[in-house]
């Protein structure tokens, strides 16, 4: 049943499970269904799982069900559009300042009419209803106060849901999975007993009941937390700008994480010389020195960026890319001093590995393990980072 | 399942339901699969679960989840320390286990002789893994403990409804077993008769000036939270109690707090209203 619908959603991406179709089939064989709109609802209810895809959901129902359409049932339809105030706001202001001089119930009477003069559907012309033309009522037609009613002239209400499309807002095609991301950043932990002693230690309870001769003595040890901290320096702008997304969805995975201890993120722009900055515009900048002197050699330091840049800017004085950037120290000397702060620290870099053969990349990647920013890649740094040194 | 069994869930007389949400509670009702309810903050997502409690006349058990919420405290608690206690004075039968066996809300709702209504609510806030570890318990809604050796079964499976901020993604076999929807922000008809549920004598002219101002508030992209249907509520009550002239709504919103929760949204109303707001209201008149 609707087998073919079922590969039409996941041709429009929308994530259909077998299971899921399966409980959809479930339902259907309860009889709950009477029409095509409950069965928009009922499908959307068990086979979308998140609002971003509504809209996909939206597309792929018109495509499959435009041919199976019941029959021809206008007025209900316009009636129904017309009670609505809702279907005012898709209006212009000009179309509404025209609508309201119009009188409803004359515009009703006047639709009926013409409803009952016509007898076949209708494209283009100005007085009947149907397609393209100037007639008040109708699809695609140019009269401002006409009403844009469904796209098919047959179309039931689900059908018309489904052409409004209004989850089009919701839609979001970066949907590949922070959710991983964050699966693979949990590997950086490093679990330490600190904080208060809340937790009933069993083992040393038991001993210390039995030296007690049977006296119930109670041993509490501090619980388990992670003692990771996190330092994210990424490089954004130039030619890190096609791996943009790629690099906020890391970005956010690190952010929302809340098993670290401490989570610090700096910007900067192809190479790290003598400031940091907060912010992705670079407008709040921090000196690196102070930071190197400021956080603790134990911070996990993971650097983004493609590392691709002209050689000189990595290794000459005042080599850096901006003009009034008049940077003193060289950029790889920066690298090295934080490369040596630091104890544990790798570069994750969104190109791929193919591409590594480029100078700048090959002496950055003496410095720092470098890996792909993909998942496997952030897999490795991840275990290359909770190594014990 | 016959066609009146299936149209059981009908809102109740202090929620407002849009068709596609009733239609989807009654899925989850009629398939016994979780609801998932998705929505922005104050669009009633705690409050359904309530609603159908009442709408249904069954018990309500309410787990709210935590940061510090495991998946094992929504089953049981083994109170080891009270039976290491008591074994000490001798008060209670220590070898009777089950009486240091503490179901938690999960478990009462299976335990529970008649059909109830669970809500988990906000499950998002819970650890990644949360959703994961309740998979099977929810999906079979039994669970089984191994210190008194017996299965805990729900002799009628609750109606269960989960709500998300959607501050975690959750992961994707615990969706596969869901019902989901999501509620959108209502619309204002159906915002007239959630607040005539409210305030069933609400002067219609009070009414449509609040719903308008509240409206034209929220299409103000700059507010970092714009007014949800809990405040708009709070307004009207605020509005009603100062009995001000209706037309007074529109032109000088009185009781801003009420809508407006975080300081640089409320200055930034402060500021640009003179212009903004004075002309578009002067030009209508």
């Amino acid at each position: 049943m609707f087998t073919d619908f079922f590969y039409t959603l996941r041709k429009r991406k929308v994530p259909v499970s077998v299971t899921e179709w399966m409980t959809l089939m479930e339902a259907l064989n309860g009889n709950c269904i009477t029409n095509l709109d409950e069965f928009y609802y009922l499908a959307r209810a068990i086979l979308v799982k998140s609002e971003a895809h509504y809209d996909h959901y939206d597309v792929a129902f018109q495509e499959y069900f435009k041919g199976i359409e019941g029959p021809a049932d206008i007025s209900e339809q316009i009636l129904e559009w017309l009670k609505d105030p809702i279907n005012r706001t898709t209006l212009t202001e000009a179309e509404r300042a025209l609508f309201d001089s119009m009188d409803l119930d004359e515009l009703m009477r006047e639709l009926e009419k013409r409803l009952k003069e016509q007898t076949e559907q209708h494209d283009g012309g100005d007085y009947w209803i149907g397609r393209g033309g100037t007639a008040p009522f109708g699809h695609s037609g140019s009269n401002p106060a006409g009403i844009r009613i469904g796209g098919q002239s047959g179309g039931r209400h689900a059908m018309q849901i489904a052409q409004e499309r209004r989850f089009q807002n919701y839609r979001s095609d970066l949907t590949l999975d922070i959710r991983q991301i964050k699966m693979a950043l949990r590997g950086l932990r490093e679990l330490n007993r600190i904080g208060p002693e809340d937790e009933l230690d069993l083992d040393k309870t038991i001993q210390a009941t039995c030296k007690n001769a049977g006296d119930i003595e109670l041993v509490w040890t501090r619980s388990r937390k992670n003692a990771v901290k996190l330092l994210l320096l990424m490089d954004v702008g130039g030619s890190m700008e096609p791996f943009a997304q790629l690099c906020s969805q890391l970005f956010s995975a690190a952010h929302s994480s809340s098993h670290f201890k401490d989570f610090q993120y700096f910007f900067f722009h192809n190479c790290i010389y003598e400031n940091l900055y907060r912010d992705i515009e670079r407008r709040e900048a921090i000196s690196t020195e102070h930071l190197l002197r400021t956080l603790e050699r134990d911070y996990k330091v993971v650097l983004v960026g493609d590392a691709s840049m002209a050689i000189q800017e990595l290794t000459d004085r005042y080599g850096a890319i901006y003009y009034y950037q008049r940077n003193d120290t060289p950029g790889i000397i920066w690298l090295k001093r934080i490369a040596e702060h630091f104890t544990h620290s790798v570069w994750l870099n969104p190109d791929t590995q193919y591409s590594w053969n480029h100078p700048t990349i090959q002496m950055t990647g003496k410095l720092f393990p470098m890996f792909e920013l993909t998942l496997d890649g952030l897999g490795q740094a991840v275990k290359k980072l909770v190594v014990k040194k | 399942m016959s066609n009146d069994g299936f149209d059981r869930f009908k809102g109740s007389s202090d929620y407002v339901t849009s068709r596609p949400l009733r239609s989807a509670v009654n899925v989850s009702i009629t398939l016994g699969r979780p609801l998932l309810i998705r929505g922005e903050p104050g669009t009633g997502k705690t409050l359904l679960a309530h609603s159908i409690a009442k709408g249904l006349k069954k018990k309500l058990i309410i787990w709210n989840i935590k940061s510090t919420t495991k998946a094992q405290e929504g089953l049981y608690v083994y109170d080891t320390v009270q039976r290491l206690n008591d074994s000490r004075f001798g008060d209670r039968d220590v070898s009777d286990i089950k009486q240091y066996i503490k179901l938690g809300k999960l478990g009462q709702a299976f335990a529970a002789p008649e059909q109830v209504v669970l809500l988990i609510d906000e499950v998002d806030k819970a650890d990644i893994e949360f959703p994961n570890d309740l998979l099977n318990e929810l999906d079979e809604m039994s669970f089984y403990i191994p210190e008194t050796n017996e299965t805990i079964k729900a002799i009628h499976r609750p109606i269960a409804v989960i709500t998300s901020n959607a501050e975690k993604e959750l992961p994707d076999a615990f969706l596969r077993r869901c019902i989901f929807h999501y509620i959108e922000f209502p619309d204002s008809k159906l915002m007239e008769e959630i607040v005539k549920v409210h305030f069933p004598d609400i002067k219609n002219n009070l009414l449509q000036e609040a719903l308008r101002t509240f409206y034209s508030l929220r299409q103000i992209d700059q507010f970092r939270k714009k007014p949800s249907t809990s405040e708009l509520i709070d307004w009207i009550r605020a509005l009603i109690a100062g009995g001000l002239a209706d037309e007074k709504i529109s032109s000088e919103i009185p009781f801003i707090g009420t809508l407006l929760k975080k300081e640089p949204d409320y200055n930034y109303f402060a500021k640009t209203r003179s212009s903004r707001y004075g002309d578009t209201y002067d030009n209508r008149r």
